[in-house]
């Protein structure tokens, strides 16, 4: 005769390991896989803290997500302690991982013990749909949805490399995008700048930015800072940033730029673009190089185009920009390897893509330093670079 | 013979070709077989004294060559040297 329910998972629980909640407390954020088999109601109400939330119904089809390694230890819970026993029994004899134990009593002990309790952020029936193909993700999911609506982003710039960067920032979600931009949108503006439009032209691009953003994803809060980068306005301006996407124009915003984010240590997404070519790189500082270490001194005039106006292909900063945008999000959530140490170079008409290794100078002017050693008065300093420019006119 | 290749900005000075073969066997004899092929790319790879410009980046395949042997570097049939100036156009 076919045993009963309550029988079946009396003898599943007997074949497999079970854990007390006092034994899982101190795994809390030491490497190990702790998942959440709860429905997506119950998780809503908390968890343990950086739980992953791997629904039993979606157990099989997303369990790599959660544990990629069969061989490392993983704890499921559930509210008392029995479908986490049954998925346990399901991930050993049908996956195959080796270190596979149930918490006996669920997140209901847990509870009542008085342990730690997160409650993550509650998505509203909006936020679901909206985001639904990211949480599809196992390397994003809800958490990583969760960190890219926590994020603050700056973007240096609302023009070519900017515009794309924040349409798609907008749309994952990012929380709060800042945007700094002094110009109005001008009519030349718009065979590239696709965050802009044409009965918009002589409205700042701050405010123009801020609209499409608004109307993409109100889930978003712009920041305007309607002005130019300078050396007085710089730390304020960046401080309180998770990241900056830096698509400024000039080599001396460049400079300035990193020896501001070194010293507040905030990674910047760097781009760069002229005719049909582009540059891409990651600055984290004091984990990879710097921009000075990529380019410790910025060519002369003729060998710098940006300090005049140059074409440029309109779809080439959308590539870039893009790619930009990529690399923010990788930050945010966590996931995948950035392009730290690693520069990245696109030439359009040839369809190539080639990458070089960018090197930390250990006589680095700036990122050798600590912050603290960097004053106000070396920030952006480089020799003769606006002669340079006044030169060429 | 190396490959070279020419970023947009020292394009000008190669006639507009983006790729120049030229041999030698390290890095600093073929920039130079390179000048000597089109000679206005001298002054904007050396400087006076004959070092490379600290402005101009050379790459062996994907390695910078300052942390190889600089100009000495041995370079190899088949290699790829890559000239890469700083650009800085992006928002405008």
């Amino acid at each position: 005769m076919s045993p009963s329910g309550a029988e079946f998972i009396r003898q599943v629980k007997s074949q497999i390991d079970e854990v007390d909640p006092a034994d899982v407390k101190p795994l809390v954020g030491n490497g190990v896989a702790i998942v959440d088999v709860r429905e997506t109601e119950e998780v809503a109400q908390g968890k343990i803290p950086g739980a992953i939330h791997v629904p039993r119904g979606y157990l099989e089809s997303r369990i790599e997500g959660a544990a990629p390694d069969r061989k490392q230890r993983v704890v499921l819970y559930c509210a008392s302690g029995n479908r986490s026993a049954l998925a346990a029994r399901t991930l050993r004899d049908d996956l195959g991982y080796e270190d596979v134990a149930s918490m006996t009593g669920g997140f209901t002990l847990w509870k009542d013990r008085g342990y730690e309790v997160e409650v993550p952020r509650a998505f509203t029936p909006e936020q679901r749909q909206r985001y639904s193909r990211h949480f599809l993700l196992p390397e994003i999911g809800e958490e990583g949805q969760q960190k890219l609506l926590d994020a603050k982003v700056l973007l240096l710039g609302a023009g070519g490399l900017g515009a794309p960067t924040a349409l798609y920032l907008a749309a994952a979600g990012v929380g709060t995008l800042g945007v700094v931009d002094d110009d109005v949108v001008d009519v030349s503006n718009l065979q590239r700048q696709v965050i802009h439009t044409t009965d918009r032209v002589g409205v700042p691009k701050v405010d123009s930015a801020e609209e499409t953003i608004k109307a993409l994803n109100p889930d978003v809060e712009v920041v305007k800072y309607q002005t130019r980068l300078d050396a007085s306005n710089i730390m304020e301006i960046l401080e309180g940033y998770d990241i900056v996407v830096d698509g400024v124009d000039n080599f001396p915003t460049r400079y300035l730029l990193n020896d501001a984010s070194v010293r507040l240590k905030v990674p910047v997404v760097s781009a760069s673009i002229l005719g049909f070519d582009g540059q891409l790189s990651v600055f984290a500082p004091y984990d990879g190089p710097c921009y000075r270490c990529l380019y410790p001194v910025p060519p002369p005039a003729e060998l710098a185009p940006s300090c005049g106006a140059n074409g440029v292909l309109g779809v080439l900063p959308g590539t870039m920009g893009l790619l930009q945008a990529t690399e923010v999000v990788k930050l945010i959530v966590g996931t995948g390897e950035p392009l730290i140490g690693r520069l990245l170079l696109y030439e359009a008409l040839s369809a190539t893509f080639t990458e070089l290794k960018v090197r930390r100078d250990p006589e680095c002017p700036i990122c050798s330093r600590s912050p603290e050693e960097i004053g106000d008065e070396e920030m952006g300093v480089f020799p003769d670079y606006e002669a340079f420019c006044a030169a060429a006119g | 013979m190396a490959t070279v290749k020419i970023p947009p900005v020292l394009r000008p000075s190669t006639g507009g070709e983006k790729e120049v073969s030229a041999g030698g066997e390290s890095v600093g004899a073929v920039l130079t077989a390179l000048a000597e092929q089109h000679p206005s790319t001298k002054s904007q790879l050396f400087g006076e004294n004959g070092d490379l410009n600290r402005y101009v980046n050379v790459y062996l395949n994907d390695e910078d060559v300052r942390v190889l042997e600089g100009l000495e570097t041995p370079v190899g049939e088949g290699d790829t040297l890559v000239i890469l100036p700083a650009m800085a156009g992006g928002a405008s």
